[in-house]
């Protein structure tokens, strides 16, 4: 494997062309404080949906708790920067929410990760619920009344480093031999189990490695909209979450991408109308599952609908005849 | 001591109330493996109906019963056709989503239409109050608790005396074999979400007039408990359900009457996990091994 590959060099100048663009719109004005906002959510909601995809698409774990983790991080990175407020305070707040989560992670999951399907899903629903609980009754939180006045140092290079930073470290993951590992348990368990993974350790590195995430994006959350309390991180956005990794495919980070996208915009217009932007997540949840429960991509990347792999699939399909 | 007593009082009204949603849960889960997440919104529009019922109709409690839970029943048999049926052979995690989906659709459906601001029932039964030394047991405490024991008796006739009954019983054991003999199967998973609904329904309704108070939103904690319930008594177990209930109900009003009433509900997620963990089959649960 090498590092300068055609396709890497496409997607490092990719990356670069949106960032330039984006950091243009910006300083001309042509993206304003509104849709700054949208952007924001954007970048956000990738993270926490791509942190997700891997528990939920890759490794098959159904986890309805990834708000609880979003929040710890959210949490630790305001408390931090409200002590430190410099640059370095809001890097260490993100490192420190991000690693907490992570632990909380594997504390919770160690003992829940044994669980399979629907208890594991009501497990990681009520972890979620029993952070929300603690922090709603902590001192140093103001409980209900929520933090307010959280220095701001998110702004779109955080984002956009953070964002790619996920993207490309969760994919690299998935492509290692503990991604294999991973994706094999979500295929089937007792097999994988059979063929000597170590599944519960895979299960719960999966599991820390988003629950990580979650906290980083938490942090991010936590650091542009100024404002915090307990029921921002109700069930409420664990399943916004889920919508938009089960919308954009389990198992493609290219479909989370996708959907993030998708939902942000559709939620920026439908943002006077609550009611009507839940009853179409709702109806669109159940559309889904019915019609087509692969989401948009399936398990496919974009580079699965490229010309160039398709050929090779073919020669690798009449080799194996 | 008195207070102890008291709390009992308080718990075993609230947890009888626990217990009928619980059935719902455990007997749904029983026949189809599902977790059935609206279930707790089926309550909802159970308080709901007989909220309408009472107020614009200015029927009684017992018309008002009878018709929540005649409406949940069919609302129930159309959630399970529309949503869950045409997913009866894909993924748990498919079905799973989709009764979150359906959950979150009829919660927003009737955020909609009736608006989210919180609704008082009509004064339906007289508040007089029995004191039995410093215990306090109020009217409405009494139908409860009646109202829910008269129904899981009903629930055990059927379930044991009828032939649907026997039906559901059979088809919770092995669908395929159930088929084979001659049980339609559809039909009775139909008549599963009927029944389970119209429990849900009725403590809808007891809800609404115990705490006087509806909104949109009230299902999704008690659905969570009354699941959390069904798990602790054992899922798929009928007395497991109305032992979880009740032991959910009383466990809630200690907390909130000698700790923090804040974290009430912490300590109900702590006490499922705490079962996930040591007994997943619950109290009154079998073991099931899996086989390779």
């Amino acid at each position: 494997m090498k590092a300068l590959t055609k396709k890497n060099l496409y997607i490092l100048g990719a990356i670069l062309l949106t960032f330039v663009i984006v950091q243009l719109l910006i300083e001309i004005g042509i993206i304003n404080q509104f849709y700054e906002v949208t952007l924001a959510t954007i970048c956000i909601n990738i993270i926490l949906a791509v942190s997700l995809n891997l528990i939920t698409g890759f490794t098959g774990q159904f986890s309805l708790g990834h708000a609880g983790f979003m929040s710890i991080g959210a949490y630790v990175c305001a408390l931090t920067t409200m002590h430190l407020n410099s640059t370095v305070g809001f890097l260490l707040g993100i490192l420190a929410g991000g690693t907490l989560a992570a632990l909380v992670g594997i504390l919770i999951g160690i003992p829940t990760l044994r669980l399979k399907g629907d208890y594991l899903a009501i497990a990681t629903l009520g972890m979620a619920e029993i952070i929300r609980v603690i922090f709603l009754n902590m001192e140093i939180t103001n409980g209900a009344a929520g933090l307010q006045g959280i220095p701001r140092y998110t702004s779109w290079v955080w984002l956009c480093f953070f964002t790619v930073a996920a993207i490309l470290l969760i994919n690299n993951f998935i492509k290692s031999s503990h991604g294999r590992a991973c994706i094999s348990i979500r295929e089937d368990e007792i097999a994988a189990e059979s063929m000597g993974i170590n599944t519960t350790k895979y299960k719960v590195m999966a599991f820390a490695i988003g629950a990580f995430f979650a906290g980083v994006a938490g942090a991010l959350y936590a650091s542009y909209f100024y404002f915090l309390k307990p029921d921002i991180f109700s069930f409420l956005k664990s399943i916004d979450i889920l919508v938009i990794v089960v919308l954009g495919g389990m198992g493609s980070l290219t479909g989370s991408v996708i959907a993030a996208v998708v939902l942000a915009v559709l939620t920026t217009f439908l943002q006077s109308f609550t009611e009507v932007r839940m009853i179409l997540y709702a109806a669109l949840l159940v559309v889904i599952m019915v019609f087509r429960p692969k989401g948009i991509m399936g398990t496919k990347e974009w580079y699965d609908l490229l010309k160039f792999n398709r050929k090779e699939e073919k020669i690798w399909k009449r080799r194996s005849r | 001591m008195d207070q102890f007593l008291q709390q009992m009082v308080n718990g075993i009204s609230l947890g009888s109330i626990y217990a009928l949603i619980a059935l719902g849960y455990t007997m749904v889960y029983g026949i189809i493996k599902l977790i059935n997440f609206a279930h707790g919104d089926v309550y909802m529009i159970g308080a709901y109906v007989g909220f309408t019922i009472t107020t614009y109709a200015n029927l009684g409690f017992f018309p008002a019963l009878i018709i929540a839970m005649i409406a949940c029943a069919a609302l129930g048999m159309v959630i399970e056709k529309v949503a869950y049926k045409p997913l009866r052979s894909s993924s748990r995690i498919a079905v799973l989503i989709t009764a979150i989906g359906v959950s979150l659709l009829l919660e927003y459906v009737m955020m909609f239409f009736v608006g989210a601001e919180v609704r008082s029932y009509p004064k339906l039964l007289s508040d007089q109050v029995f004191l039995f030394g410093d215990i306090r047991i109020n009217m409405q405490q009494i139908y409860i608790v009646v109202t829910a024991i008269v129904l899981m008796l009903l629930l055990q006739f059927i379930l044991h005396k009828t032939k649907i009954g026997k039906a559901m019983r059979v088809v919770s054991i092995d669908k395929d074999a159930a088929q084979l003999m001659g049980i339609k199967v559809d039909k009775t998973i139909s008549f599963t979400f009927a029944i389970g609904s119209a429990l849900a329904g009725a403590a809808g309704v007891l809800v609404g007039i115990y705490y006087n108070s509806i909104n949109p939103l009230m299902g999704v904690m008690p659905g969570l408990k009354a699941f959390i319930a069904a798990v602790f008594g054992g899922i798929g177990s009928i007395p497991g359900a109305m032992i979880g209930g009740l032991s959910i109900g009383v466990m809630e009003t200690f907390v909130s009457g000698y700790g923090n009433s804040m974290y009430r509900d912490a300590v109900v997620f702590a006490l499922l996990i705490l079962i996930l963990i040591l007994k997943p089959s619950g109290l009154l649960g079998k073991d099931t091994r899996e086989k390779v």
